[in-house]
């Protein structure tokens, strides 16, 4: 039997700090993608707060609870990470865990280097810890969740992780040139 | 160009993929004859003014919308879930 080595998807690129920002692999543990039902988002959303302490996030939001959280990634359609889907018989569940590729950036600039990227504005002002958009980075669609004062978690697929590290360095590189 | 989606707000065009007009959402019944599918299928208005088209929010949530928009000032006037436009 060949022994297989687990590799996540960024291995080899992150982590980086460039400039006033660090670029970082986030392991995100299971993640599981939940699709209400048709009329069973409330059931659902009930089952999961008794479960986890977690509810379905409305558009735009994420919501966590010790190491649970929903993050809502498109309609009707949040991801669970960080915890066991409990068995939801109002909805369509799928274990998602090695598709994604998770990364944190974080620091002064991280706004900075996203704003290059992504055409919604991101700016604590408008854009709070536990929002979340759906979106564009460069030409990839990419989850987007503010998660700190200065510091985003960015989800893309997993085939595209070495773009996604491509984009954010060359922006970052740009951010930090202009001092 | 920027496209008010009713669940993400407004957002950049480069979300969105065009399909065409929104008449796609009437679709005649099956008995309805020739002369109602001929036209459900090709035939299309090209209105200067104003129109209303489906658009796949892509990038985003992933709805389908009707855009209503003006082809000569370019204006959008607003922007609907299609499953409720059809219903």
């Amino acid at each position: 039997m060949a022994n297989l080595v687990a590799l996540s998807p960024c291995a080899g690129l992150l982590p980086q700090t460039i400039g006033a920002v660090t670029i970082a692999e986030v392991e995100p543990g299971r993640i599981t993608a939940i699709l209400p039902f048709k009329g069973q988002q409330k059931a659902v959303a009930e089952t999961l707060k008794t479960a986890l302490g977690v509810g379905f996030p409305a558009p735009g939001r994420s919501e966590a609870k010790a190491g649970a959280r929903m993050v809502w990634v498109g309609k009707g359609e949040a991801l669970l990470m960080g915890a066991d889907c409990p068995d939801l018989p109002g909805a369509a569940f799928v274990d998602q865990s090695d598709a994604w590729c998770v990364v944190e950036i974080a620091g002064e600039a991280a706004e900075d280097v996203l704003a290059r990227l992504v055409p919604v504005d991101l700016r604590a002002a408008v854009f709070k810890r536990g929002h979340t958009v759906k979106s564009l980075l460069g030409h990839m669609t990419a989850s987007i969740t503010r998660t700190g004062a200065n510091a985003f978690q960015i989800m893309v697929f997993r085939s595209m992780a070495e773009t996604l590290v491509e984009e954010l360095t060359h922006a970052a590189k740009g951010v930090a040139a202009r001092g | 160009m920027r496209i008010p989606c009713p669940i993400c707000g407004t957002r950049d065009r480069r979300e969105f993929y065009y399909q065409g007009a929104a008449e796609l959402l009437h679709r005649p019944a099956p008995d309805a004859g020739d002369a109602a599918w001929d036209d459900y299928l090709h035939n299309r208005d090209n209105p200067c003014g104003e129109t209303r088209d489906l658009w796949f929010h892509e990038a985003g949530c992933g709805a389908w919308l009707v855009v209503t928009r003006n082809t000569a000032t370019h204006e959008v006037m607003g922007a609907e879930l299609a499953e409720k436009v059809a219903s």
